[in-house]
């Protein structure tokens, strides 16, 4: 689904933490929001998923205006940096949270809901772990589990917030490769935050810089490589 | 032993006689201070036998005493429960300016004399109080009332749960309940399947201190009560009616009542803290 952010902006205190920034988001697209931290890349990822309010401007998903729809209606999925998960739950039920909150018809029934857990316990290569709770699990694994649980409801975008930051650079490599992965056969359009310039290079077809609430370039990475559109992008990536 | 122990105690260094008299000495302030006050209190209780101990507990008015503090914990404990996750909620969970105003009012029954508590409210209700005329054209009694005392009883038990929950909400942040959002659970949703598992044992720790409050309390209530017997009298009230018209063994039996919640108390306290103090421990107790 397309996603368009047009001329955001967000205030904090004084502060202005994002100040009119618009992008424009392909269907299908894999996009990094890369920058130093304050840049305000996390603020503007909250903001696309509902989780945070703008003071103006305006967010589309697929031509819809969905900047006053509340954070459950946006049909989005979204992984914390620190995964959230719900500790007092086994995998199998914090995967199959969003399923089990659903109202009335809509709801999947148990078997259904267990065949969904199993599904994605799949995808994300988790197999037999149902009956685990967080603690029990590795940082790896545990972000596979906030991955799945956020996929459990089949949502057309997928937002991601420093999802490898927590992780060993051998975890952080096998789990790149797995969410493009998933990213690509499930048919999602996905933004992930980053601080991590290699990691936004090797994952996204797509980086927006940010610096201090401002778009310095949005382009494919090998572009901004060639041709960095400022003396920030320049610094930044070299 | 472990080798950090181990270097502890060597860094800390007293021979083993200092110990031994400091661990005495602890040992023995604790017997006379704590131990020998409840023992006595159960001894005096059951000096004249089990039979006078239960006839003396079953005279109407300590029984109405009984039935009286019954309810007024019945009604101060779920009521506070339920404000005090209002406000540990709101302070824990959100940023706003005041807020460490707002928490240091939420102490305020700590640290002001429970006595003084009771004065204010006979002050607002009684019959030359704030409301004391608008109450009387109305027909209601609050002060030397069942009402009164329930308000006082509010009042001095309102920060337990809030104390409680407030550290360990905010150990615990915002991502759960955010995630929960995320996933299509409305705000009702989030705070039954989320947010309550995750604080219940801190919760019923502050369940469990406001209602051994709310059975003791004898300052505040003692003021707006008027101490009418068999229909305002409490517990603590009436172990000093008793006491005061030298009934010995009945003021120590209804003591030893109150004694005995205490002693229960403790050991739900201490179990609760021996199974879940990896969740209290973040409250500081």
């Amino acid at each position: 689904m397309t996603i368009s952010i047009e001329n955001v902006s967000k205030t904090f205190d004084t502060q202005s933490a994002l100040n009119g920034v618009s992008l424009a988001i392909e269907d299908g697209a894999f996009v990094a929001l890369l920058g130093p931290s304050g840049s305000g890349k996390t603020t503007l990822l909250r903001i696309i998923a509902g989780l945070a309010a703008a003071d103006g401007g305006r967010i589309l998903f697929g031509g819809e205006d969905v900047t006053e729809r509340p954070v459950q209606k946006r049909g989005i999925g979204f992984v914390f940096q620190q995964y959230a998960l719900f500790r007092h739950m086994t995998v199998a039920q914090n995967i199959a949270f969003g399923l089990t909150v659903m109202k009335g018809k809509d709801k999947p029934d148990r078997a259904a809901r267990d065949r969904r857990v199993q599904e994605l316990l799949e995808l994300v290569r988790l197999p037999g772990l149902e009956k685990r709770f967080p603690a029990q699990l590795s940082g790896g694994q545990r972000q596979r589990v906030a991955l799945a649980r956020a996929l459990a409801r089949n949502p057309s975008i997928l937002l991601l917030d420093e999802p490898f930051g927590a992780l060993d650079a051998k975890v952080r490599k096998e789990l790149r490769i797995a969410l493009r992965e998933i990213h690509d056969r499930v048919g999602l359009t996905s933004i992930f935050v980053t601080h991590d310039r290699e990691e936004a290079f090797a994952l996204a077809d797509k980086v927006a810089i940010l610096n201090l609430g401002k778009i310095e370039q949005f382009a494919p990475p090998q572009e901004i490589e060639s041709a960095p559109a400022s003396d920030f992008v320049r610094d930044f990536v070299s | 032993m472990s080798r950090a122990q181990h270097t502890a105690r060597a860094a800390v260094g007293e021979p083993g006689a200092v110990r031994l008299v400091l661990i005495l000495l602890a040992l023995g302030w604790l017997a006379l201070v704590i131990l020998l006050p409840l023992f006595a209190v159960f001894a005096q209780a059951f000096a004249r036998g089990w039979s006078t101990y239960r006839d003396t507990i079953a005279q109407p008015d300590t029984l109405a005493a009984i039935r009286l503090t019954l309810i007024v914990a019945a009604i101060a404990v779920p009521v506070n429960t339920v404000f005090g996750i209002v406000m540990a909620w709101t302070i824990a969970k959100h940023d706003f300016r005041g807020k460490d105003f707002f928490v240091s009012l939420i102490d305020l029954p700590f640290s002001v004399s429970p006595v003084v508590a009771g004065l204010c409210f006979v002050l607002l209700f009684g019959r030359n109080g704030w409301f004391g005329s608008w109450l009387s054209a109305h027909d209601i009694q609050v002060v030397f009332a069942v009402p009164g005392i329930v308000l006082a009883t509010l009042f001095v038990t309102f920060p337990f749960v809030a104390r409680e929950l407030i550290p360990l909400m905010t150990a615990q942040g915002r991502d759960e309940e955010e995630a929960a959002l995320t996933l299509g659970a409305n705000g009702w949703q989030t705070f039954w399947h989320v947010t309550l598992p995750n604080i219940r044992w801190g919760l019923l720790y502050g369940m469990l201190l406001t209602n051994a409050r709310a059975m003791g309390e004898f300052g505040a209530v003692s003021v707006i009560s008027g101490h009418i017997r068999g229909q305002t009298n409490t517990m603590p009230l009436q172990v000093e009616v008793l006491y005061n018209e030298y009934n010995f063994t009945g003021a120590f039996a209804v003591a030893s009542l109150l004694a005995g919640l205490a002693l229960v108390t403790l050991v739900v306290k201490t179990a609760l803290e021996w199974r879940h103090r990896e969740q209290l421990a973040g409250a500081g107790h």
